[in-house]
């Protein structure tokens, strides 16, 4: 078991003919994934040519629509590499098509796009991960994203994070467990997959034992995490937030990653997860530390 | 600042004074003088409280505009300097009101934020009185249309004499904020003037970076440059993620959080080591190449107060070899002037062939090691040297 994405899926890439949607097929299928095709409007009817995990040429077909290539592919999951002026459109195709999984990768998406996506999507049966974000990984199974599928294999642990190389430096210090599977939801204001969707989606998956949460400053994501924690989630859960060192009122790269005045901070996060018993690490390390004790208690 | 959100109110149909927008007192005189009759003069920086720092001053002749705007120009409010005033006619408002859409991210829409008691009073009204500041969410599938606009009025309760003028301006504003991708559009103060005319005295508008890139290429005129720091000005130009910190460890690394991360296990590190601290943020992000990597480097051995640096990545779309590269690169290229001592950690994508080129390499000022920790701890000591 896992959430979301498992060896069963089956993946098309909007935007497979860029160089992210190529490279990252390749890297996908490298995983083992099952991609079945992409879509770019103006080269339907081409195919493009990578390999898979054994090194065998696998050719996928590019298809004109979402719809076209669902219907030709059975394809229930999308990952969307195309340029920021463009992911609005491309989301509200895919919603349209009525795809079960859409994984947004793409960086730098307007946020009243990504508002306007969200509000579309109400009522629809369309599950959207990020913008801006790495994607999901179930490993062993499935990739849906640029997380490197090298670093570590399945195991006991589900993570879920708002940024994608701390996702990669948790999956490394905790690789000798593995994980169920691990999503990165991205640091944007608004994001389709919250912290917690993902953690009542760990909570319900049998063979998630434990789970990390990454947070970082700014907004209220993991403060509004904690609360549903004392309430609803019954699993293990080790926390960790960046930027204790972060000034006030400075961007650190993220759109959503900004301390205003005291709301928001690093130590505001720990607190809150703390005060519903959250185990929380002051540095990624230590963070997998609180987990390895966890997992070997278990 | 205000000049720059009165222009972008003017131009989508909300009533307002642009005024004029000087940088000397000569010219705020002047500006005084075609006015005419009282005026007020206005610090202009991107700060909220000017009035409570003494940046915004009644003037009742030319004269007293010349000396506020001399006393003003200079003055420090919260670690901004002014380099520029605003000089409106004087129009005492009847009744202050307070209005604004911004984006709401806990609940993934828009929020519209209205209130007839009190303007900039508004954040003591909202912890008194709670209730007469009203929150509305707005859908941003649907938006603010007139019948929209007539619903936050009334629920606001805007006074039937400027009521009408309410619901054009609320439009005009909701305007503002999606044609301009804003992530707020605030009026405060919402002014009743003489005559129940309704006018926004003064306003604040922040816009979404992402947007400005994709689609507004005429923001840029709004981006005032001369406050940023000389070297978070250069990384800007150089297309990085920069931000300057007071510390002596030099941080770059790849992705938002990590970086982030890297800073605070510096900080911790600095305890052992003499308190330092670190330098600054940099992220190259995804995929970046060696030039990316030299660029940073470039940056960060500029900053006269770093001491040692440390480069921390973790490859997921980026490739260690190419960090490498960058490094031996930038080194190569800096020569005899490269005197600061480099710890760098590479994991992840392509990591045996990145730490191969910094092996072969040998540069004395580089020491490789194996865990973020261990980088950090190494660094701050080095810093502390």
């Amino acid at each position: 078991m896992s959430i979301y994405l498992n060896k069963d899926s089956k993946i098309i890439v909007q935007g497979i003919t860029g160089g992210m949607g190529a490279k990252h097929t390749a890297l996908m299928l490298d995983s083992g994934a099952q991609i079945v095709g992409g879509v770019n409007a103006r080269k339907a009817g081409t195919t493009v040519t990578h390999q898979d995990h054994e090194g065998n040429d696998v050719t996928l077909p590019v298809f004109g629509t979402v719809k076209e290539a669902m219907a030709e592919t059975g394809a229930d999951v999308s990952v969307v590499f195309v340029p920021p002026a463009f992911t609005k459109d491309a989301c509200v195709e895919a919603i349209d098509a009525g795809i079960g999984l859409l994984v947004v990768i793409t960086e730098g998406v307007p946020v009243q796009d990504t508002a306007e996506v969200w509000s579309y999507l109400q009522g629809k049966s369309t599950r959207m991960i990020g913008p801006n974000c790495p994607g999901i990984i179930t490993p062993g199974e499935s990739l849906a994203g640029i997380t490197p599928h090298t670093i570590t294999g399945k195991g006991p642990v589900g993570l879920v994070s708002k940024s994608g190389t701390l996702t990669y430096q948790m999956m490394y210090e905790l690789r000798d467990f593995g994980f169920s599977t691990a999503i990165g939801i991205g640091g944007d204001p608004i994001v389709g997959t919250t912290h917690i969707d993902a953690l009542q989606a760990f909570e319900d998956d049998p063979e998630t034992k434990a789970i990390v949460m990454i947070g970082e400053i700014g907004g209220d994501a993991e403060e509004r995490a904690a609360a549903y924690i004392k309430e609803h989630i019954t699993k293990p859960v080790v926390g960790y937030v960046a930027g204790f060192t972060a000034p006030e009122g400075k961007t650190m790269g993220h759109a959503g990653a900004i301390v205003s005045g005291s709301a928001g901070t690093a130590q505001a996060k720990k607190d809150a997860l703390e005060a519903v018993g959250v185990r929380v690490g002051k540095t990624p390390s230590e963070t997998a530390a609180l987990m390895r004790e966890i997992l070997q208690s278990l | 600042m205000e000049f720059q959100a009165k222009q972008l109110f003017a131009k989508h149909g909300v009533a307002t004074t642009l005024g004029v927008v000087v940088e000397t007192a000569e010219a705020a005189k002047a500006a005084a003088e075609e006015i005419g009759g009282v005026t007020v003069i206005k610090a202009q920086v991107k700060a909220g409280g000017r009035g409570k720092a003494g940046g915004v001053k009644i003037a009742k002749t030319a004269d007293d505009a010349f000396e506020h705007a001399s006393n003003i120009l200079g003055m420090e409010i919260k670690g901004l300097t002014v380099n520029r005033v605003l000089v409106t006619p004087a129009t005492p408002p009847e009744e202050e009101y307070y209005f604004s859409f911004l984006l709401d991210r806990s609940n993934r829409q828009y929020l519209c934020i209205a209130s007839v008691e009190g303007g900039v009073e508004i954040e003591e009204v909202a912890k008194t009185n709670p209730d007469a500041v009203k929150q509305i969410g707005i859908d941003p599938g649907t938006g603010v249309d007139e019948a929209k606009a007539r619903e936050i009025a009334a629920e606001a309760k805007f006074p039937e004499a400027v009521f009408e003028q309410a619901v054009e301006m609320i439009q005009a504003l909701y305007k503002t904020f999606v044609e301009e991708d804003a992530t707020l559009v605030e009026v405060n103060p919402l002014a009743r003037l003489a005559g129940d005319k309704l006018e926004a005295l003064d306003g604040k508008v922040s816009l979404d970076d992402n947007a400005s890139e994709v689609r507004h290429p005429e923001h840029a005129e709004f981006e005032i440059r001369e406050e940023a720091d000389a070297l978070e000005s250069k990384a800007k130009d150089l297309g990085l993620n920069y931000v300057k910190l007071d510390g002596q460890v030099g941080i770059i690394g790849n992705g938002a959080g990590l970086v982030m991360s890297t800073l605070d296990v510096v900080a911790y590190a600095g305890e052992k080591h003499g308190n330092v601290k670190p330098a600054n943020f940099l992220d190259i992000g995804g995929g970046a190449n060696a030039q990316v990597m030299a660029n940073g480097l470039d940056v960060i051995l500029n900053d006269d107060q770093v001491a040692s640096v440390f480069v921390n990545v973790f490859g997921g779309i980026t490739a260690c070899d190419e960090v490498a590269k960058g490094i031996v690169g930038a080194l190569d290229i800096l020569g005899d002037e490269a005197s600061k001592p480099l710890v760098v950690r590479l994991d992840g994508n392509n990591v045996a062939l990145g730490r191969q080129i910094l092996n072969e390499r040998n540069h004395p000022l580089v020491t490789v090691v194996d865990t973020m920790d261990g980088g950090a701890d190494k660094a701050a000591e080095l810093a502390n040297a």
